[in-house]
Formats: C-alpha cells, sequence, structure tokens
C-alpha cells in the first residue's frame, strides 16, 4: 500500500514539473531566434538578480548561526590551563574566515551581478596580470606562514608532556562500550598489563600484570575523578577496536588503539561545582532543561517516563566509530579539589584486593 | 609531440561501421558512449547515495521515531519502523563509500575523461577502446557488488567508509564486519582495478593521440585536470589496493598487519605485532588524494564554463596549470592531517600541519582566478554556469574552514564532530557535485544531442544552492559545540539537547534539496527523449568537441581531425568579429598569439 501511495506521489510530482515545463516555454515562446535551452537576457537579468538574493542569503545564514548557536559555551570555557591557547588560536582562524569568506563571497556573486550579461556587450579580453596573481599569491604565503607558526607552537607546547610537573598518571581503557579509569596508586606508577592477562573470573578485568608490584595498588573505577590545577597524564588503552577518548570541555581527544599505547596530558582548573556556577553553564543548562521539559510532555502523553531534569558534569565521549552502541559510550568526569580527589580515592578498592580468588 | 593524430585519420573509421545493439550499446568501445554508462551508473548510484543520507538525517532529527518509509526501504532493519543502531551505520558508511567513489570518482571523472579528453584534443578515440570498455564493465561489476552488499543477512559494511580495522577486521565486533565487509572489499578491489585502467588510458590518450597543433600548452583547462587526476590516481590507488588486501589477509588468512592484543566477547584473539595505525597511513596515502581526483576534474570543468559563459579568457591560465600541479603535488604529502589524534609521533603532526596549510596557497590562487575570470564578462547565466559560480561560493566556504581542521591543535577540538562533516561536504562534496551539474547541462548536447530545459535547470539550481548552504552552514556549528559524527542518536548527552532542534532544520533543508533532485532526473531522463535538438555549438564555444557533428559518429569527425593553432581560450578577442575564436581557426595575419 506504501509503495503503491508512493509511485502515486511520484507520477504526480513528475506530471506537474511536465505543466510547469509546459507553462515556462510558452511564456518564453515570443523570443522568436533564441536558441531552445540557451540564456537569453531576460534570464541573464533574472539570474543576476538572484545571484545578489543568494549572497544576501548566505549572509543572513551566517548572522543567524552565529547569534543563535555562536556562544555555545564549548567555544568560550575550556577547563583545562591549554584550552584559552586553542581557543584563541580558533578565534583567530574564525575571524580570518569569516573576514575572507565575506569579501569573497560578495567580489564572486557582485561581480556575477554586475557583469550579467547582455546581447551586443563586449567582455574585457583579459587573459593575464603577473602582479596581481603575483599579490594574491604572496598574501596567502604570509597570512598561512603566520596561522602555521602560532598553530606549531600551539601544538608543541601542548603535546609535549613535561614529566617533571610530576603529573598524575591514570590509565583510560576503552571497550566496546564503556569507559575504565585506571589510577597508579601510592606510587604513581601503573602496573604493567596486556589484554592476554585478562581473567574474567578473578575480575581482573583489565588484565594486569598480577606479580607486578606497581600493579597492586592500581585503583580501577568507571568514574573519572581529577584534582584541579594538577598535571594528568592519560595513557590510553584499548581492548578491541579503535576508540577515541573525547574529552571537549578539556580541549582534549586521543584515539585509544588496540596494541599500543597512547598518550595525552593537561591541567584542569576549574572544577565541576564551579563551572555549573558560570553564568554561560547556568544559562545553557536552563535553557536545555527547559527543552527536556517540554520533550518529557511529550513523552508522557505517550505513557513513557519523563526525562530527569539535567545538571552539568564533565564527560568523556567516544569518538571513533566502534560499533552498535558507539553513540553511548561515555564516562562522567568529576573535577574537584584535592581534598575531595584524595577522599575519593581513599575508598576505592585497590587492585589487589579486588580480585577474586 | 603532437602529429601522431594522423596515424589515426584513416577513414574506416566513419560512420559505416556495421554495429549491432550489443556493441553499439552495452559492449561499446566508443568513448562518448562509454561516457554515457559512466554517468547513468553514477547516476543510479547517487540516487541510492542520497536516499541513504535522507534516511539517516531523518534519524538524527527524530531520533527513534517510527518511519513509514524506514519501514519500506530497511525492512527487518527497521522493526515498527524504527530504525536500528546498527543499520545506521550501515548507511553512513555506504553513502560514504558510494558518494565518494562510485559517484565522484567514477560518475565525474569517468564520464568527463572519457568524453571530453579524444573529442578536445583532437582524437578519433581512447588509446585503447578495449581497455577503456573493461574499465567500464569492472566499474559496473564493483557497483553491482557494492549493491548486493546491502543484502546479506548480517547487514553491509559498517564501520565508516574509512573501514579502520579492527572495527572492520573481526566479525564479532559488528554484525556488518562479516560477509557485508568482504563483499565491501572486493568490490572496492574491483573499483581500483577499473579505476587505474581508466587512469593509464587517460595518460596514454593526453600524452600520445593530441591532433596537429595540440601542444600541452594549448590544452583547455579540462584536459589538464582530468591529465593530472589520472597521474594522482595512478600514484594513490594501488596504495589503497594493498592496503585492502592486507585487511582481506588479516581477515580471512589470519595474518596480523593491522591487529595486535585484542580481546573481544570474553576471548583473547591470536594477532599480535599489528598496528591500526599502520592501517590509517595506508588508507589515507590513497584517502586524501582522493579528495583532489573528486575535485579537480570538477575544477578543470569549472575553468572551462567560466571561461566560455563569461565570453572571456580564464584568468591566469598557466598559474591555473601551475596551481593544478602544486595542489597534486602537495596532496600526496598531507594524508597525516586525517591522523592528528591518531597517536602518530606529534612531530609527525606538526609536519603535516605544515604541509596542509601550504595547500590553501594554491587554493586561493584558483579561487582568485575564477573571480577575476567573471570581472567585466558579458556572464550567460546557462544553468552551467549558475552551478559552476556556485562551486566557487561553496569551495570558499568549505575550504576556508580547512585552516582550522589542518592545524593539528584545533583539530583536536573539532576532529571527528560535525564540523568536519561540514567541511568536507561542502569543500568536496558539494563542490563537486556542482562541477557535474555543471559540467552535465553545459556538455549534455554534446552528449545526447538534446538541450536540457534551462527552466528547470534554474529550478534545480537555486533550490539546491539554499538546501546546501541550508545542510551544511549550521553544522559547523553543532561541530564546534562538541557533538561527534557518526551517532545514531544524540539523546544520551543532555549536553547535546539544545542542539537538536538545529538538526531538525538542517534535516528539513536535506529533505527538499533531495526532494529537488527530481526534477534534474526527470530534466536529465525526459529530454533524452522530448529535447528539442541541440544546435552544433550552443555556447558558441572555442573547444574542439564543438567543430564534431552533432549526431555522434566513430572516430569523432566525419573528414580529417581538425588542426589547432591557437589556446582554447580566445574569448572576446580584439580584431575579430565573433566573441570567441575555435581553435582550430588559423590566425589572422599579423595576429599574435597570446603567450600565457
Amino acid at each position: 500500500m506504501t509503495a503503491l501511495l508512493t509511485i502515486i506521489v511520484l507520477v504526480f510530482i513528475l506530471i506537474a514539473i511536465w505543466q510547469m515545463v509546459k507553462i515556462f516555454d510558452l511564456a518564453q515562446a515570443k523570443g522568436g531566434n533564441d536558441i531552445p535551452g540557451v540564456a537569453t537576457d531576460k534570464d541573464n537579468t533574472l539570474n543576476g538578480y538572484l545571484m545578489m538574493g543568494f549572497l544576501a542569503f548566505i549572509y543572513v545564514i551566517t548572522i543567524v548561526c552565529c547569534v543563535k548557536w555562536g556562544d555555545l559555551p564549548l567555544m568560550s570555557n575550556s577547563a583545562s590551563a591549554h584550552g584559552p591557547t586553542i581557543d584563541n588560536l580558533m578565534v583567530i582562524s574564525m575571524a580570518l574566515i569569516f573576514f575572507v569568506q565575506t569579501v569573497t563571497q560578495f567580489l564572486l556573486h557582485y561581480f556575477a551581478f554586475k557583469y550579467k550579461g547582455e546581447k551586443g556587450k563586449q567582455a574585457l579580453f583579459f587573459a593575464d596580470n603577473n602582479k596581481l596573481e603575483a599579490i594574491w599569491t604572496i598574501i596567502p604565503v604570509i597570512v598561512l606562514a603566520g596561522l602555521i607558526i602560532y598553530g606549531l607552537n600551539t601544538w608543541i607546547n601542548i603535546m609535549g608532556v613535561d614529566e617533571s610537573d610530576d603529573p598524575l598518571v591514570v590509565e583510560l581503557y576503552a571497550q566496546q562500550f564503556n569507559w575504565k579509569a585506571r589510577y597508579a596508586g601510592a606510587d604513581n606508577t601503573l602496573g604493567k598489563a596486556n589484554v592476554r592477562l585478562i581473567d574474567i573470573d578473578r575480575a581482573n578485568i583489565l588484565g594486569l600484570d598480577e606479580s607486578d608490584p606497581n600493579a597492586q595498588d592500581d585503583v580501577i573505577t568507571t568514574e573519572l575523578h581529577l584534582p584541579v590545577g594538577k598535571p594528568v597524564l592519560f595513557k590510553m588503552r584499548s581492548q578491541d577496536v579503535l576508540h577515541s577518548a573525547y574529552m571537549p570541555h578539556f580541549r582534549a581527544q586521543m584515539n585509544c588503539v588496540p596494541g599500543m599505547i597512547t598518550q595525552f596530558g593537561f591541567t584542569p582548573t576549574v572544577t565541576t561545582s564551579d563551572m555549573r556556577q558560570t553564568p554561560e553553564m547556568v544559562e545553557k543548562v536552563q535553557n536545555i532543561n527547559k527543552i527536556r521539559v517540554e520533550n518529557s510532555k511529550k513523552l508522557i502523553a505517550k505513557g513513557e517516563e519523563a526525562l530527569e531534569s539535567y545538571e552539568f558534569d564533565y564527560v568523556l565521549i567516544c569518538n571513533k566509530i566502534c560499533g552498535k552502541s558507539h553513540y553511548n559510550m561515555q564516562m562522567k568526569i568529576v573535577v574537584e579539589t584535592q581534598e575531595e580527589y584524595d577522599a575519593w580515592i581513599k575508598e576505592q578498592k585497590e587492585f589487589k584486593n579486588s580480585l577474586i580468588n | 609531440m603532437s602529429a601522431h593524430a594522423d596515424t589515426h585519420a584513416h577513414d574506416d573509421h566513419g560512420h559505416h561501421h556495421k554495429e549491432t545493439f550489443v556493441t553499439k550499446y552495452i559492449f561499446s568501445q566508443d568513448h562518448k558512449m562509454i561516457a554515457k554508462q559512466y554517468l547513468i551508473t553514477g547516476t543510479i548510484m547517487g540516487v541510492i547515495g542520497v536516499i541513504m543520507s535522507l534516511m539517516f538525517r531523518m534519524q538524527i532529527a527524530w531520533p527513534e521515531e517510527p518511519n513509514v518509509i524506514f519501514e519500506a526501504l530497511l525492512g527487518k532493519w527497521a522493526p515498527d519502523g524504527v530504525m536500528d543502531a546498527d543499520i545506521y551505520l550501515a548507511l553512513v558508511t555506504i553513502h560514504g563509500t558510494i558518494m565518494v567513489f562510485f559517484v565522484l570518482t567514477a560518475g565525474l571523472s569517468g564520464t568527463f575523461s572519457n568524453l571530453l579528453i579524444p573529442l578536445q584534443i583532437g582524437a578519433r578515440d581512447m588509446a585503447s577502446g578495449f581497455l577503456n570498455m573493461i574499465s567500464y564493465w569492472l566499474f559496473f561489476l564493483s557497483s553491482v557488488i557494492m549493491v548486493i552488499s546491502l543484502f546479506v543477512e548480517a547487514g553491509p559494511a559498517a564501520a565508516g567508509w574509512t573501514i579502520y580495522p579492527p572495527l572492520s577486521a573481526l566479525p564479532m565486533a559488528q554484525g556488518g564486519s562479516g560477509m557485508g565487509m568482504t563483499l565491501w572489499l572486493v568490490s572496492m578491489a574491483i573499483f581500483i582495478a577499473s579505476s587505474l585502467l581508466g587512469s593509464l588510458n587517460y595518460i596514454v590518450t593526453v600524452l600520445n593521440l593530441r591532433t596537429k597543433g595540440m601542444s600541452m600548452t594549448r590544452l583547455p583547462l579540462t584536459i589538464w585536470a582530468f591529465f593530472i587526476t589520472a597521474v594522482i590516481g595512478v600514484i594513490s590507488f594501488p596504495v589503497l589496493l594493498s592496503a585492502a588486501l592486507l585487511l582481506i589477509m588479516d581477515r580471512s588468512f589470519g595474518t596480523s598487519f593491522f591487529l595486535s592484543d585484542i580481546f573481544i566477547q570474553g576471548e583473547v584473539l591470536h594477532y599480535q605485532g599489528g598496528s591500526p595505525v599502520l592501517f590509517e597511513h595506508l588508507f589515507w596515502f590513497l584517502g586524501h588524494p582522493e579528495v583532489y581526483i573528486v575535485i579537480l576534474p570538477a575544477m578543470g570543468l569549472v575553468s572551462e564554463i567560466m571561461a566560455s559563459n563569461s565570453r572571456k579568457p580564464i584568468f591566469g591560465y598557466r598559474a591555473m596549470i601551475a596551481s593544478i600541479l602544486a595542489i597534486a603535488f602537495l596532496s600526496t604529502i598531507v594524508w597525516g592531517h586525517h591522523m592528528f589524534v591518531s597517536g602518530m609521533n606529534p612531530f609527525l603532526g606538526s609536519v603535516f600541519t605544515f604541509t596542509t596549510l601550504l595547500i590553501a596557497i594554491p587554493s586561493a590562487v584558483k579561487a582568485f582566478n575564477w573571480i577575476t575570470t567573471i570581472w567585466k564578462g558579458n556572464l550567460q547565466m546557462n544553468p552551467a554556469m549558475l552551478f559552476s559560480i556556485g562551486f566557487v561560493s561553496t569551495f570558499i566556504t568549505g575550504g576556508l574552514t580547512g585552516i582550522i581542521l589542518g592545524d593539528s591543535a584545533l583539530d583536536i577540538n573539532v576532529h571527528d564532530t560535525y564540523f568536519v562533516v561540514a567541511h568536507f561536504h561542502l569543500v568536496m562534496g558539494i563542490s563537486a557535485l556542482y562541477g557535474m551539474f555543471a559540467g552535465i547541462y553545459h556538455w549534455y548536447p554534446k552528449m545526447f544531442g538534446k538541450m536540457l530545459n534551462k527552466n528547470l535547470g534554474y529550478i534545480h539550481f537555486w533550490v539546491t544552492a539554499v538546501c546546501a548552504y541550508g545542510v551544511f552552514f549550521p553544522m559547523h556549528f553543532i561541530g564546534m559545540a562538541g557533538l561527534p559524527r557518526r551517532y545514531y542518536t544524540n539523546s544520551n548527552f543532555p549536553l547535546f539537547d539544545d542542539l537538536a532542534n538545529v538538526n531538525v532544520i538542517i534535516t528539513i533543508f536535506a529533505l527538499v534539496g533531495g526532494a529537488v533532485q527530481i526534477v534534474y532526473l526527470y530534466n536529465f531522463f525526459a529530454s533524452i527523449f522530448f529535447g528539442k535538438k541541440a544546435v552544433q555549438n550552443p555556447w558558441r564555444s572555442t573547444t574542439l568537441e564543438w567543430t564534431a557533428p552533432v549526431e555522434h559518429m566513430h572516430g569523432n569527425w566525419p573528414g580529417e581531425i581538425p588542426h589547432v593553432h591557437r589556446w582554447a581560450y580566445d574569448y572576446s578577442k580584439p580584431g575579430h568579429d565573433d566573441d570567441f575564436v575555435p581553435q582550430n581557426i588559423p590566425l589572422k595575419d599579423g595576429e599574435e598569439e597570446l603567450q600565457h
């Protein structure tokens, strides 16, 4: 039945197009010696004006997007020490992009409007101009040289891990479709591990080497807690397929690759509770909760449960396609004071005590 | 260099050849027929690819809501009309594969390289008509296998079009990595063979079969673009083939090229010592040049169409060639910018940032040259011209955000988000599609001897243009908000709840933009039969294909092949009565040929 209806609708659409074509053709039949299918002066004029209209459309959609969605807190509310440098570079690049975009789109569409064809008009035979071409080769060279130097500087600063900072070492362990965190314990050295050592029956789920003294005090958790202001060095591991540890608020991302250990380091600078109180976040959360209330009404009407109200938390998101439940592979991140962190970690079981004998 | 044409001038190539239906329409060795076969196969694949994208867009906008379209098209994958998460990933994967390879590589390059290379350089046909035929039929075979793979029991390939192992290598990691992935790999291996045969043919034809007077610096930019595209293809496609073969070995014969230390579904696998990062290197060694394989032919078509419809020479002919060469060279040394956060050495990331941002320079030169080409022109707003202007517009918009993605420090935060999706769809998806549409509107009279209806062309262009921006412009913003791509639904992240309405807007634009392609399809197919008859040179262009008769014939020209006396862009040249001087018209006494 659906198929039949679809076919009928399609047939109607095609007939409508056919009729439209006939009307258009009749309306334009007066031209006389025009070649069918080739633009006439009338077409040139109409489309020239539409070009200006389209330019306006591009500008409007740009402004609407910037006003409505340009201030999403992720652009401005970074929560790591290196975050502001990335955001600065982003803002500079964006400003440059908007400038070039505005100017070049104007030139393109304005010329398309201004020089729309007319019978008998003569185009300018202008095939080459070395000076002009030199200008628009050299200007991008200079601008890009600046961007490259700035960008590489930032990149090297972010990716270089300074071991002398005595960072907190944390392993992020990915599996279809959840995350685990492993803390190194008092010795701040992660015990050796390999997936071949996984023993589900003994609850050795990350494959730690039970004979390694460094492994004994390791702590495995399902939430990621970080003390504020302390450098963290993440060591990433995956047990099955590629995953990517994406922590957007901290401007951090690194793939988790089976068979190798990857790393990324940063220093969290804003605790979860402080972030919740920033005006941007308060506004965002209010807005989200308004949307959730609306959605809940619909759910209740359908006889389903209402959505819980949202409270902001940092998240670790999987950002590399990893299978069916890729869209729901997340871990809560809590940034807290050193004291809160110490209290929390003390409550967790050490590896040697978590094994089932 | 260009005298070889004479050897092909024997006249028994004329239209007295006895042809059966099979040799004329099916196993044809005539480049014009093969071009049409490529185009129609590519169109069918394109329709499949676009319908897939509309389906997953509907899922993103209205997650997990029942939809009769899903029920009708997805069958068991949409119980009660609700799309399954596995098939969502499969749709995303096959959409990417089909659009990149089957539509924008084979459909675009295959169609226009075949149609235009012999006609524009003044050759009777391709260097090897037989290889050309084989090339098309391998492409057809790979298309058929790709379509068949949609119907396997456990589902089609679903690891993303980049098919990174281990996800793509282990059937237990996801349903689509079983038979579906096997068929995907077989299809792609055949596709690569087809592409290589085609590319070799294009290269040899351009180098050896140019007519008398057609020096390399008199070639239309279309031919330069096709030629360099073929060279990039020959350099990079074999690397993808090797990646695919090694992946097949890992999957079926237990080798460990890309796999190591894997524990999945409660068991340890035997693989040891391989690395998925190696696969990423091999994949992107093709994957990045691939986007230039897609965009360069479109650039060539647009350059030609803009000059012809502006009634002006293309501005900076030599700079255009130089930038094609520069882009081609750089395209082979930037693949690592897809891998900044793959675990690759950060120093290597610095190198790739450097080479990547360099590509902006030749790209900027091209954009400025196009804009200067229409400056003080006498613009004929044919649908092909509109799509060419649209091409430059989307190429600029999409290209500019490459500055962000190519910058490793910034890529950390937008990698694999919708920002990337917006960027590449604008710069190589929509742009290349515009280039293809421009080419179809412009050379339709040459292909079918009929004119397309221009008013339908206008509707097609303007609605498509508005929708393309409506879809991909807002997408940048949800990407910058951190929304990852390839998510079946975002409802598990309340953090992203405020982006849901943006996704609805995007999907509505996508549905309208998809629907208006029906106007184009109607125009395309109806005009073959009912279109107005074309004149020989409807656009008053200078290139050689318009000196050939409207009716197709083996060997392209009834008598001798025309000789070439000037470059391809003598539009509005002072001292001539007409505003164009075809390439086969000798220079007047005392007329100078501009050496650009």
